[in-house]
């Protein structure tokens, strides 16, 4: 069954077709690579998944009912830039949605729940190589370690899916190939749903388990919006395990 | 090399930065020196000994009347309505400002009317304080009030609406309800942001405060400049200026150390 189900979405700003008649089903556990050119509504349609935007027609399912009208715990999201919160210390940030889930009043944890969390905390910081930093804040960090810091992040509200908004774009090529072994590895343990938007080709085949291509027919016709121009399988899930 | 190329060094940028200090000094007692040669009883520009001998009065010898060191009551009272003025301001502006930089319902309720209020020229409505309130201590701090929060209240809204919407988007995505983005996520991103704000607000607060304690007070810095106005007593009045320049400027240099280690993230946050 699959776990988002685009069915026939447009969307329209004023004049301009982003996306026609897109239709799009996106199984559990997958990794879905969304490339296509700048302009051609790729992070449109990521925004419509994490219910910042909704679509002109049509409608999104997950697991078969409407996408909520607002962003939810199951559904994670990295973005390129501003992921991560530059007040809080990198353990503080990975603290946080702990704290969000078991303290409804204050976010805030104290006492033995506190060490328990950091200590759950600590152990992910390690699982994304981050342990030694964890006293630092965000902007102290080199861009590679705050994707991974928002990568850690995401991870601890354990989202059924995660959202990628060109999450690497802006690093440079030797920490990019660390951190897309990294993202290889932590969606092959948790096994969650990976919907990533991205305009390097080569990134979406080496990670990606299915490459969609977006494209406008005609860029220059505001009347004909984006739609699937190429929808290409990769390889299943598990199977070249620690291939990267 | 280009004009905007030369750097001065260490200590040529300090010895730039006392010039103008020094040259105004000395451009005064040279105005002086020449004044009261030609009249040794001119009072518009006191020398330096006319003006410690009222400095000494003011400061270091008990008023007869009243037995009180006149300065000390006068800064005293001033600072008390500043600073309680001003704490008003700063909790008025911070409650409304965060909420209604979050929430688009009060957003559509309260900027227009914030807007407009803001207009309303503080030191015109003063006469209607002083009819409401009387002449006490609340007419004087509802001024400074009235003065400084709106500002302060648009610039925090701006400043919340400015925040990326993605760390909005990622925080409830990480399961936080408005309550607890208020708490975690604005809120403490907003507090060192409030302190640029009152930085700001300082220049039209001691504006508000002077003018408010000309028109009516019993003591205060203002009314003392106001009051010895009547006797051209340009030695009192010069020395209490710098007075007044001095507290402001410690005011200033203490927030901006509050900010600076009450809140380590935020230098680097805002070159980001």
């Amino acid at each position: 069954m699959s776990t988002i189900e685009v069915k026939d979405v447009w969307q329209i700003y004023d004049d301009r077709v982003v996306l026609e008649k897109l239709n799009l089903n996106i199984e559990e556990g997958s990794f879905v690579s969304i490339v296509g050119p700048s302009g051609c509504g790729k992070t449109t349609l990521l925004r419509m998944l994490m219910s910042e935007e909704f679509c002109t027609r049509g409608s999104i399912l997950f697991d078969g009912t409407p996408l909520p009208g607002e962003p939810t715990p199951e559904r994670g999201v990295v973005f390129q830039r501003y992921s991560v919160f530059p007040h809080l210390t990198v353990l503080d940030n990975v603290l946080l949605p702990m704290e969000l889930k078991t303290s409804r009043f204050l976010g805030k944890l104290f006492g033995p729940r506190r060490y328990n969390a950091k200590e759950d905390a600590r152990a992910m910081l390690d699982h994304v190589g981050l342990r030694h930093a964890a006293d630092f804040y965000p902007t102290q960090l080199s861009g590679g370690m705050q994707q991974r810091l928002a990568l850690a992040q995401a991870l601890m509200a354990k989202p059924r899916v995660l959202l990628l908004d060109e999450p690497f774009s802006a690093l440079d090529p030797g920490t990019r190939a660390d951190i897309h072994v990294l993202t290889k590895r932590l969606w092959e343990e948790t096994k969650m749903t990976i919907v990533m938007v991205t305009h390097d080709i080569s990134e979406a085949f080496r990670l990606g388990t299915r490459v969609i291509v977006l494209e406008r027919p005609m860029p220059d016709d505001p009347a004909k919006g984006a739609r699937i121009t190429h929808d290409i399988p990769v390889r299943p899930r598990m199977k070249k395990k620690g291939a990267a | 090399m280009r004009l905007i190329n030369r750097h001065p060094g260490k200590r040529g940028a300090r010895l730039l930065a006392i010039a103008p200090f020094i040259a105004l000094a000395v451009l005064y007692l040279a105005a002086s020196a020449v004044r009261h040669a030609a009249n040794p009883d001119d009072k518009l520009l006191p020398t330096l000994s006319q003006m410690a001998a009222a400095v000494n009065l003011m400061a270091f010898t008990q008023d007869m009347a009243t037995g009180d060191y006149l300065m000390l009551t006068d800064t005293l009272s001033s600072l008390q309505r500043l600073i309680v003025g001003l704490a008003i301001s700063v909790g008025i502006s911070f409650v409304i400002g965060i909420a209604v930089g979050m929430i688009p319902y009060l957003r559509k309720l309260f900027v227009p009317f914030i807007a407009a209020f803001s207009m309303v020229p503080p030191l015109a409505i003063l006469p209607i304080l002083f009819i409401i309130a009387g002449i006490g201590e609340t007419a004087k701090v509802t001024l400074i009030v009235i003065g400084t929060a709106p500002f302060m209240v648009r610039d925090l809204i701006m400043r919340v609406e400015e925040m990326p919407k993605a760390q909005l988007i990622k925080a409830q995505t990480l399961g936080a309800s408005s309550w607890q983005m208020a708490l975690r996520v604005v809120v403490p991103q907003m507090l060192p942001r409030l302190i640029d704000s009152l930085r700001l607000s300082l220049g039209p607060a001691w504006i508000y405060l002077i003018s408010a304690e000309a028109i009516a007070a019993q003591d205060g810095l203002g009314y003392r400049i106001f009051l010895v106005r009547r006797y051209f007593a340009m030695n009192i009045i010069i020395p209490y200026v710098i007075w007044i320049t001095l507290l402001a400027f410690l005011f200033d240099v203490l927030l901006r150390l509050v900010q600076r280690y009450a809140f380590p993230w935020f230098a680097g946050a805002k070159t980001q």
